[in-house]
């Protein structure tokens, strides 16, 4: 007889499933969002449980599905980091619905508004099961209904910009799935396993003995490019910029926070469980990812600086955020890894915290977007003008707040390794500097009072948030600056959970 | 020479699959013509699900089904059933994929009147909407 609580994550992934389902056959859009959000509320609360009975102990789980035992059958994988994780994605899902709620009621056709939750649902479904699972192949197929649901997210507007954001996201994420399931099916060529651990044991024994070296450094690549491809480092960047600038607020931060993040967890099981660091760092995949995440630091900020356009300026902040994720992996070693995932949870609550308040101060701009109606917008809508603001300064790494954390993660990791050091290093200070350089103008901009004798703006009245949208920026503000605060403990039970994998 | 003709001829499904991904990856990545690309997506797809049944085949077995009760079913008679499973699962995956992006297409066509992504991107660009 198995503990209760080691059912909650198969109960969790299907009772996302089934909310999909109910949200599909409920017409009203309002009544579709409440189920979506009771049931991330029910799972939430599942998931607290779980993590009170694992951390402590350290406990990590295999769960059997079905009947077929294990090299045969399916299995989910649970451990403290997997349940942190969950904890997150749960979190800020539900906060992105509510603050883009707004959004969501205007941008999208009433009878089709339902169907935007069941897309919700089918999102934290995939992503429940990307970071629970044990099996490639489940992994696989979780993975493109996550890409579909993402893309019917950024369609969900239903303008000519978004339809063709969609369809350039798509493509790239197809090329991206095709690239991961041809690695899948090398391997399970050269293992004849699907289940990660049975494949992690063979790979370990094929390194030792020196054979199919070319395959497996082929393998590695190829899952390596396609998940790249799918959670946008540069140089694969291109498609995000329009897809999360112009997709309603509720869906770029839903993007941006969470579903680049899931692609990013399943390549931490890749390099941690399926591949194991240290043979993934023998064939110098990690090296290219360096590179990569430290042009990424460096281009995404310069891209964003020439921006004029709030949400896209965001968006390529993403992009460069991403790059400090995979400068983690490059890096090598737990503690630069433990960094990685550390960023994984800051960008995960700072990103939509940033998204939704640019949503709510281009409303109070008359619906503009470009920084300069923007100018005095955080006096008209003053919450979101402090989530703004607090969200920034986290980007550029104040200490106390989340990005800061950080930063002092990642040098700290780096300073172990001689010739990565100076890259990281170098990237860390010019990526600031540049984050510093396009942050601080538009955080000015959004407090300069307006001058009426200078500027042609109008006078806009004051927009009071609703309480939806004040619980989710308050929430994510709290959550970036908790993990700022806490991040000692936070940064020891990553590093803890990291270490079980 | 002989040697690496009997390679090939060995692996046969695999060289056949790989070329038919390469073709595919191409077709995704270069062609403007939305319809092509996605037609492209499917040869990907279709040539990895070769390789995953001939991954599953051993030579002079058959389906793992069992028709004669009155035998014991032995292991040697059939084939490896793991990678026809992955297949159809992934058939059900990329139909799915593709009916989605078929749909875009058409709602894109309705808009702009072409399926060239590049026609597409010059409009945008120049503001017609």
């Amino acid at each position: 007889m198995l503990p209760y609580y080691q059912h909650i994550p198969f109960f969790s992934i299907v009772l996302m499933m089934i909310a999909g389902i109910l949200t599909s056959i409920i017409r009203n859009g309002r009544a579709a969002m409440a189920v979506h959000l009771s049931a991330v509320a029910a799972i939430l609360g599942a998931n607290i449980v779980l993590f009170c009975n694992i951390v402590p102990t350290g406990e990590t789980f295999l769960y059997q599905l079905g009947i077929v035992s294990h090299p045969f059958g399916n299995e989910l994988v649970c451990g403290p980091l997997e349940v942190t994780l969950a904890l997150t994605f749960l979190c800020v899902m539900a906060f992105c619905v509510l603050g883009g709620y707004k959004g969501i009621f205007e941008d999208i056709e009433p009878e089709k508004q339902n169907l935007y939750f069941v897309m919700c649902n089918l999102i934290t479904a995939s992503l429940l099961a990307m970071i629970y699972t044990n099996d490639a192949f489940t992994a696989y197929v979780f993975i493109e209904i996550n890409t579909i649901s993402a893309c019917a997210l950024v369609m969900a507007k239903d303008s000519g910009a978004t339809l063709v954001a969609t369809i350039r996201y798509l493509m790239m994420s197809l090329l991206g799935s095709g690239m991961f399931l041809m690695g899948l099916t090398l391997l399970y060529h050269i293992t004849g396993h699907l289940l990660i651990i049975d494949i992690h044991e063979q790979v370990v024994h094929l390194t030792e003995t020196g054979s199919y070296l070319l395959p497996l450094t082929v393998v590695m690549g190829l899952m390596t490019l396609g998940l790249c491809l799918k959670s946008a480092l540069f140089p694969f960047h291109t498609w995000l910029p329009d897809a999360h600038g112009s997709a309603t607020t509720s869906s770029s931060a839903i993007l941006s926070g969470l579903v680049l993040k899931g692609y990013i967890v399943l390549l931490i099981k890749c390099i941690f469980s399926l591949f194991g660091e240290e043979v993934y760092r023998a064939f110098h995949v990690g090296d290219v990812l360096l590179i990569l995440g430290t042009l990424a630091m460096i281009v995404g900020s310069v891209k964003a600086m020439q921006e004029t356009h709030i949400k896209r300026m965001i968006a390529y902040s993403s992009v460069a955020q991403i790059g400090y994720i995979y400068l983690g992996f490059g890096l090598g070693g737990k503690a630069a890894a433990a960094a990685a995932i550390y960023q994984i949870l800051v960008h995960a609550f700072t990103k939509p915290l940033l998204f939704v308040c640019a949503g709510e101060l281009s409303e109070a701009s008359g619906h503009r977007k470009q920084m300069y109606y923007l100018r005095g917008a955080g006096h008209r809508a003053k919450l979101a003008g402090i989530g703004f603001t607090v969200g920034g300064l986290s980007m550029i790494g104040l200490p106390l707040l989340g990005g800061f954390a950080v930063k002092f993660f990642l040098s700290d990791a780096a300073l172990a390794d001689s010739w990565r050091m100076w890259a990281a290093l170098g990237a860390l200070a010019v990526s600031s500097v540049l984050n510093a350089l396009y942050y601080l103008p538009a955080i000015v901009q959004i407090w300069t009072i307006q001058d009426h004798g200078e500027d042609d703006l109008p006078t806009l009245p004051a927009v009071r948030p609703g309480v939806a949208v004040a619980v989710s920026i308050v929430s994510l503000a709290l959550g970036s600056i908790l993990l700022g605060v806490l991040c000692t403990p936070v940064g020891a039970l990553i590093s803890d959970g990291l270490n079980l994998l | 020479m002989s040697d690496f003709l009997s390679i090939l001829w060995t692996q046969r499904y695999m060289v056949t699959a790989v070329i038919l991904f390469c073709i595919g990856t191409f077709s995704l990545i270069f062609n403007p013509n939305l319809i092509k690309k996605l037609i492209g997506f499917d040869l990907m797809d279709g040539a990895i699900y070769m390789m995953l049944t001939s991954a599953g085949y051993i030579e002079g077995r058959i389906a793992p089904i069992v028709t004669d009760f009155s035998a014991t079913p032995s292991v040697e008679t059939y084939i490896n059933p793991v990678p026809t499973g992955l297949v159809l699962t992934g058939i059900v995956v990329s139909v799915s994929v593709t009916a989605f992006a078929l749909a875009l297409v058409v709602r894109i066509y309705k808009k702009y009147h072409t399926v060239y992504l590049d026609v597409i991107m010059a409009s945008m660009k120049k503001g017609v909407d």
